[in-house]
């Protein structure tokens, strides 16, 4: 095969994977073009991705959406998807500049697996499972057991990124994060929260603060207990406050040329707790 | 090295043999093409100077392996030309309102407000700055170009 397969259905690109399992696989080259433009990366093989439709597929049930690897941070934005899952659309949203956005892929935030990748405390918050294809088959795995360590995945050779397939849970979803300024920024913090009013749960899920995605299992318990989630009251300020330090007991942040550990823990608390009170405002939206 | 492979810029088809699997369809258009109306400067998706049309779709040229490209598309700044001199509307109003100062980010700009005028003929001044968020201007401040998006945004609209 040519050192260059350009995959248009998802038995080509397996095929191609079988052929060279060492192959890298390119989806909107957002993240590996950076590599192999700077000479830190240099492959034998590569395997396009981008243009296999069966991967830019996304579908809405009642209770589920699937995400298809090779679908778009700009299809991510874009109604009906963004409003079966709006976590999702919020964390697309606030990735790089629309150029970025056009090319950049679910998939591809999944196969980089960085701390800081945006849509990953999104999947995380929802439940997702992973579905990887490769030589033995389908796997399907939660986000944990596919992010295994910085920039680390647990995909074996010859696998390919297939869908996600997250919840739709009943109540709002928000996604935040911070940076040196609106435009063009990866994460210093980020942060996924879920409302469940029919599981009567919270699920809260952290970004760029931890070698992995934590999940703030401990808080989301915590906070579910102090919901009224009978009447749709709003949050108290001191339950949104103290959600806020046990949200930020959950992350592990370092300090690197992006921010201090010190700030990234402080944000994570400011963002738990904002987003907090806007799940559960009453009303409308919050400005809190 | 991929198979030699069939490029479509600006309706020519252009064939790239003997390249390297490392090869930027940003490198090919102005290393091998001789197109270097698409700029090269960071490389790495943060400035939008390499920004071409890859069927109809805004993306950095340098983000893009070139041999995957074969079969698309491919639409350069040089690919935009239709009015006064062979410049577009965007072009135009980039001359009348001094929207150019050192020049080197302009083709990306223009690339990027084709595509914003394709999507939306009247766009919001908010519209215009997220469709610009990722071309970056040393020299102007932008102020004379988000009035060259407006100008070009009037011209086009009271086009028959």
């Amino acid at each position: 095969m040519s050192d260059v397969v350009v995959a248009r259905s998802l038995d080509e690109a397996r095929g191609a994977l079988a052929d060279h399992p060492d192959a890298t696989v390119l989806a909107g080259g957002t993240d590996l073009m950076v590599e192999i433009n700077r000479g830190l990366r240099r492959p034998s093989h590569v395997v396009g991705v981008a243009q296999v439709p069966e991967l830019r597929l996304w579908s809405v049930a009642d209770d589920r959406v699937t995400v298809g690897g090779g679908v778009t941070y700009t299809e991510m934005m874009t109604t009906p998807l963004a409003d079966a899952a709006p976590a999702l659309a919020q964390a697309a949203r606030t990735v790089g500049s629309p150029p970025i956005r056009n090319a950049g892929t679910l998939g591809g935030n999944l196969g980089t697996a960085s701390p800081a990748g945006d849509t990953l405390p999104v999947l995380a918050a929802l439940n997702a499972q992973i579905v990887v294809v490769g030589p033995d088959g389908e796997r399907r795995m939660a986000l944990d057991d596919f992010v295994v360590g910085v920039k680390r995945t647990s995909l074996r050779p010859g696998e390919l990124i297939v869908r996600a397939e997250m919840d739709r849970p009943t109540g709002r979803q928000e996604f935040l994060k911070i940076g040196p300024r609106n435009a063009m920024v990866i994460s210093m913090a980020g942060l996924a929260l879920v409302a469940d009013h029919d599981a009567r749960a919270v699920r809260c899920a952290l970004g760029a603060v931890a070698a992995g995605i934590p999940r703030a299992r401990d808080a989301e318990a915590w906070v579910a207990e102090r919901i009224d989630w009978d009447n749709g009251a709003g949050v108290d300020d001191a339950v949104a406050a103290e959600f806020g330090q046990r949200v930020a007991a959950a992350s592990a942040p370092i300090d690197d040329h992006r921010s201090t550990a010190a700030y990234r823990r402080h944000a994570i608390a400011v963002l738990a707790t904002r987003a907090l009170k806007r799940a559960f405002a009453q009303g409308g939206s919050s400005d809190a | 090295m991929p198979d030699p492979y069939s490029l479509r810029v600006n309706g020519v088809d252009c064939e790239v043999a003997d390249s390297d699997i490392a090869e930027s369809l940003l490198f090919v258009l102005r290393e091998r093409l001789g197109l270097t109306g698409t700029k090269n400067a960071c490389t790495e998706g943060e400035c939008s100077s390499c920004a071409v049309l890859i069927d109809g779709v805004l993306t950095c040229s340098c983000l893009v392996l070139s041999a995957t490209a074969a079969g698309q598309d491919i639409t350069t700044v040089e690919g935009l030309g239709d009015g006064r001199d062979g410049l577009s509307v965007v072009q135009e109003a980039f001359v009348d309102e001094g929207a150019v100062q050192c020049g080197f980010c302009t083709p990306g700009l223009i690339v990027a407000v084709h595509d914003l005028l394709e999507a939306n003929a009247d766009p919001s001044d908010g519209d215009v700055r997220e469709a610009l968020s990722g071309n970056l201007c040393r020299c102007t401040g932008y102020g004379r170009i988000l009035a060259a998006v407006n100008t070009a945004a009037e011209a086009k609209r009271s086009q028959p």
